[in-house]
């Protein structure tokens, strides 16, 4: 430990204290004071302007009460695992394939990735526009003589969710694919000499060796994308805005919608208190299997 | 987890890729064989996938509206016109604004340039100081800054409004810049602080037994030595600050737009019928910073993800 | 030093007639479609032809979208010169939080109170006896849009109500075009539920639930007849699959859509598209059953700027929008009606004439925005979202909308 202080004094390190101010500025101002302010500020009546008239659990109640925020929670639900299990899935065979020392390997990388480069809502516009039902891949494909085709999930309640996952996988698993790549190749190379010595065919080894010996990649790469499922927004806003109905509202939207077009702060910080719940869900048990054991730094 | 973490950095040192020194996987055999095959089609069909997009996008950006309508969307345009580009950049309206994309482009730049500048020198500071410096306490801010990337934007959004009302900075570019500075920072923290801690400790000893201080170590010795990691953060922040909307809408006025929200407005103010191939090119125009930063540094932008993303 | 003192009188003189008068206001609006673009275009030009100039601000994707931005910049600090709101409860905390200009001397200066009409336009922008706001038209949402070709493809009269449209519907459906146009967004459903309550159930039982706020009235069956009619309407604009508002009008206008439930703004995209009242479409107000109009609308409200030069031009501004002169040129291109009796609209439509006959006949009622919160408006909108894009039982949403209400009272 470089420059670990071997006695206590409040002017040693002066320099390294004035320029960290701007990050316990930020950790303290910000994230801790910003959240704990939105925490506080959901158990109050706050319309239009925030007021600390405290109404106690009022918020929460009428938000578990809200159809709009359930269907908000089951969209993000469905969207989320689906989405989880198809990013991770699609992700590490797209790296398996990859890693077979192939040809053009950059080439395909590039292709894989560059959506990941463009912004939700581009992807949002492009997929919208890809999946219009009347000038799009449905007419395209009738136009080839299958008159009866259908393919219109953005139309569809029931299936808009599924043409918001075709964007959103179009968009993510080029990087999720580039971590698990990274995962592959941290691998030792000797398993695989090992493997081949003992003749275990090569998807045996992929299953019950490798991705065993990449488990914290896959928890590591399963936090952050469910951390940005979490917070999907953008693209809903860009490819259905919530619609048709209510039919792909998410709860970032409905934070969104409370907060600032229903002029009801209360409501919108009940929310997204609740989604800052669902990350330390998520967040709690990674980070004490991370760090639990060994000592930080 | 140390596999890759130890790795990243080390690559980075020595300017190879991230990914590490090649393929791993068991040896090819004959270039024919069916699993060559299989392997190369799946490859190609998966690719198709993600091009088609960009492929639709391109070609119905230069296709007049009756051809849209007439034809299908993944033929070229029978007759090639620029015209939707043009209106996309400089005639598209909102409301009376018929500037089209342009004032959003320069608003990004001029948002994009100090953001950069001021996110990655904070955190680069903050990475130094974290492995160098280390100071009673600066663990359990940096372990705040990483537990604050997780945090849903939305439960921030309002604190922001009020931090940058009592500043006397919102709706200006300034404040936007420091939003940028300040969401930038768990990431751009992490990335340094990980390549910081690769550098061999002898070298900071060294310049400290010189009476190098603070701010001269910084300057002359992790400055220059640290010129890739500089260019993975460049690219990390060009792309996302340049892709963010939320912020965008959120803390600027509509003369200070970001091009993301000014194609978002553009997109949904209809007059009359959808104009498609208009609304693509602006889409494509809006996409056009990033997706040439992204051809451009190539593996570079590889490891920045990969690098940011491991631990982050 | 002779040289000098000209060069600066030169300069002087040469800036002068800009800098004297010309104060930029910058005036944030929801209005980007085509219609809505060249209605603002007037009042531009009316403020940059006194001398001032107008710096437009316009947001898109409608007022849930807009509205938003609007409220976090005066609230974070940054207010515009002056923004549109509806009138009612929409801007009303800001008012209390001494956000907002007082325009009540302008109000006096211009005698809004005896020319502006009908009277709870202007009540609406009174808080405690002082006005904040200007009223610049009256907009109606209850009105049934129809293609005139439509029919006479078919071979059938058009329409004269409501309820022939109903039965219309079939033999639009076989001639394969869409009944009902319906946009994707909320608020639009809403507007369609709200027109279809007055057609149905009527003028009391409409001012007993949103006036009186009786809660008995709003369980009881004809709100539930209400949820019925909304039920069969929502089948007919099954296959309406656009977002906007106003690709929902193209339909109607390119004769794909038989008819469309809206307000009257849908006449500037008809005007715009070159069509003719009582020739290209029919306009029923009340979808022809009661006609009665509610009377909400736009007003500019004028943030509170520490600037004494930018003070008057925002009450330039206001006296400016009320204005017979502006009244008249605005609400023909925007398609909505004037806030005061006492202006001349001989080269008003046909549809808009319907609109002035019932207005000066006083049937008139006061709109949602005015008389619940955007709390409870949101919430209804939602619902009304969720309702018309899916198979809730018309008894269910009955009952959820009892609920929405009760939680505003």
């Amino acid at each position: 430990m470089a420059g670990t202080p071997r006695r206590m004094r409040p002017l040693r390190n002066i320099y390294a204290k004035i320029a960290a101010i701007p990050m316990v500025l930020t950790a303290l101002v910000v994230f801790v004071g910003g959240t704990l302010w939105t925490v506080t500020y959901s158990f109050t009546n706050s319309k239009l302007l925030p007021k600390l008239n405290f109404v106690g659990l009022d918020q929460y109640e009428r938000l578990w009460s809200n159809s709009l925020w359930l269907t908000s929670i089951q969209n993000l639900m469905i969207f989320g695992i689906l989405s989880a299990v198809l990013t991770i899935t699609m992700g590490f065979l797209l790296a398996v394939l990859m890693d077979q020392k192939i040809r053009f390997e950059d080439t395909f990388r590039t292709i894989m990735l560059y959506p990941f480069a463009l912004s939700f809502v581009v992807t949002g516009l492009v997929w919208q526009w890809l999946l219009n039902p009347d000038l799009g891949i449905q007419e395209f494909v009738r136009g080839l003589g299958f008159a009866t085709f259908e393919f219109d999930p953005l139309s569809n309640p029931d299936t808009v969710l599924y043409g918001l996952l075709i964007a959103g996988l179009w968009q993510g698993t080029g990087f999720v694919m580039c971590i698990m790549l990274a995962g592959l190749r941290g691998i030792d190379e000797d398993i695989w000499k090992a493997v081949r010595v003992d003749g275990i065919p090569r998807w045996k080894t992929y299953i019950f060796v490798v991705i065993p010996m990449m488990r914290p990649v896959f928890i590591t790469t399963l936090v952050l994308v469910a951390s940005g499922i979490i917070r999907l927004y953008d693209l809903v806003v860009a490819q259905t805005s919530g619609g048709p109905g209510n039919a792909s509202q998410v709860p970032a939207m409905y934070v969104y919608r409370y907060m600032f077009t229903a002029q009801n702060l209360g409501q919108g910080f009940a929310a997204s208190t609740m989604m800052l719940l669902s990350v330390l869900i998520v967040l709690i048990p990674w980070a004490y299997l991370e760090f639990g054991g060994k000592k930080n730094g | 987890m140390a596999d890759i973490t130890s790795q990243i950095p080390a690559s980075a040192r020595t300017g190879a890729t991230a990914i590490g020194s090649g393929p791993r996987g068991p040896k090819p055999r004959r270039r024919l064989s069916p699993g060559n095959i299989m392997l190369y089609g799946t490859l190609f069909v998966v690719s198709v996938y993600y091009l088609l997009p960009l492929w639709v996008m391109v070609m119905t950006s230069l296709k007049g509206m009756p051809e849209i309508r007439m034809g299908n969307i993944f033929a070229p345009p029978v007759e090639v016109t620029f015209q939707p580009w043009v209106k996309a950049w400089s005639e598209a309206c909102t409301g009376l604004n018929c500037d089209g994309l342009s004032r959003g482009f320069w608003n990004s730049v001029k948002i994009l340039i100090p953001s950069v500048f001021f996110s990655i020198i904070i955190a680069s500071i903050n990475g130094y100081a974290l492995v160098n410096w280390r100071f009673k306490g600066s663990d359990v801010f940096f372990t705040i800054l990483i537990f604050g990337s997780f945090i849903p934007y939305q439960i921030m959004l309002y604190p922001i409004v009020i931090l940058l009302r009592e500043m006397g900075i919102y709706g200006t570019l300034w404040g936007l810049v420091l939003v940028h500075t300040i969401f930038g920072m768990p990431i751009l923290t992490l990335l340094f602080r990980n390549y910081f801690s690769s550098l061999p400790e002898e070298l900071f000893k060294a310049a400290r037994v010189d009476g190098a201080g603070f701010w001269g170590i910084y300057f002359r010795i992790m400055l220059p030595m640290s010129l890739p990691i500089f260019v993975v953060a460049i690219i990390l922040q060009v792309t996302g600050i340049w892709n963010d909307f939320l912020f965008g809408v959120v803390y600027t006025k509509p003369e200070l737009y970001p091009m993301t929200v000014q194609l978002n407005n553009i997109v949904n103010s209809v007059q009359g019928v959808k104009e498609y191939n208009v609304n693509m090119a602006a889409t494509l125009l809006t996409g056009l910073v990033p997706l040439i930063v992204y051809f451009a540094s190539g593996k570079l932008f590889v490891r920045g993800i990969a690098a940011g993303a491991v631990k982050g | 030093m002779k040289s000098m003192k000209l060069a600066a009188f030169l300069a002087a003189s040469v800036a002068l007639p800009s800098m004297a008068s010309a104060v930029e206001l910058e005036v944030t609006h929801w209005w980007t479609s085509g219609g809505e673009a060249a209605a603002v275009a007037e009042l531009a030009k009316a403020f940059d032809a006194s001398g001032d100039k107008w710096v437009d601000g316009a947001i898109a994707g409608g007022g849930d979208t807009a509205r938003p931005i609007m409220i976090s910049r005066i609230t974070g600090g940054d207010p515009m010169g002056a923004t549109q709101f509806n009138h009612g409860q929409q801007a009303l905390e800001l008012v209390e939080a001494g956000l907002m200009l007082d325009l009540t001397d302008v109000a006096e200066a211009e005698g809004w109170k005896d020319k502006v009409y009908p009277p709870s336009l202007l009540d609406s922008c009174t808080v405690d006896g002082r006005i904040y706001c200007a009223p610049v038209n009256i907009h109606s949402p209850e009105w049934l849009w129809l293609s005139n070709k439509v029919y006479e493809d078919i071979g059938i009269p058009v329409p004269q109500n409501w309820n022939e449209f109903v039965a219309s519907a079939p033999q639009v459906e076989a001639a394969g075009k869409i009944p009902l146009a319906l946009g994707g967004q909320p608020w639009q459903s809403n507007l369609a539920f709200g027109a279809l309550t007055v057609a149905v159930a009527g003028l009391d039982v409409w001012k007993q639930v949103n006036i009186e706020k009786n809660m008995d009235v709003a369980a009881g069956p004809e709100m539930l007849a209400v949820f019925t009619a909304a039920a069969d309407a929502r089948k007919l604009a099954a296959k309406s699959t656009v977002q906007d508002w106003n690709q929902a009008t193209n339909l109607v206008i390119t004769d794909q859509a038989a008819g469309q439930i809206m307000g009257d703004w849908a006449q500037g995209e008809f005007q715009v598209a070159g069509e003719v009242a009582g020739k290209d479409y029919t306009c029923l107000p009340g979808l022809g059953l009661n006609k009665y109009l509610s009377t909400g609308g736009d007003a500019f409200y004028f943030p509170k700027l520490d600037d004494p030069e930018k003070e008057a031009a925002q009450k330039r501004l206001a006296a400016l929008l009320v204005s017979p002169e502006v009244q008249v040129a605005f609400n023909l291109k925007k398609g909505s009606l004037p806030i005061r009796g006492d202006v001349n609209l001989d080269a008003a439509n046909d549809c808009m004439k319907k609109g002035l006959e019932i207005l000066a006949g006083g049937n008139i009622m006061p709109s949602g925005d005015q008389l619940w919160s955007p709390d409870v408006q949101t919430q209804l909108g939602d619902l009304q979202a969720e309702f018309w894009k899916s198979d809730m039982a018309a008894a269910d949403a009955h009952a959820k909308y009892l609920e929405i209400l009760k939680s505003g009272l």
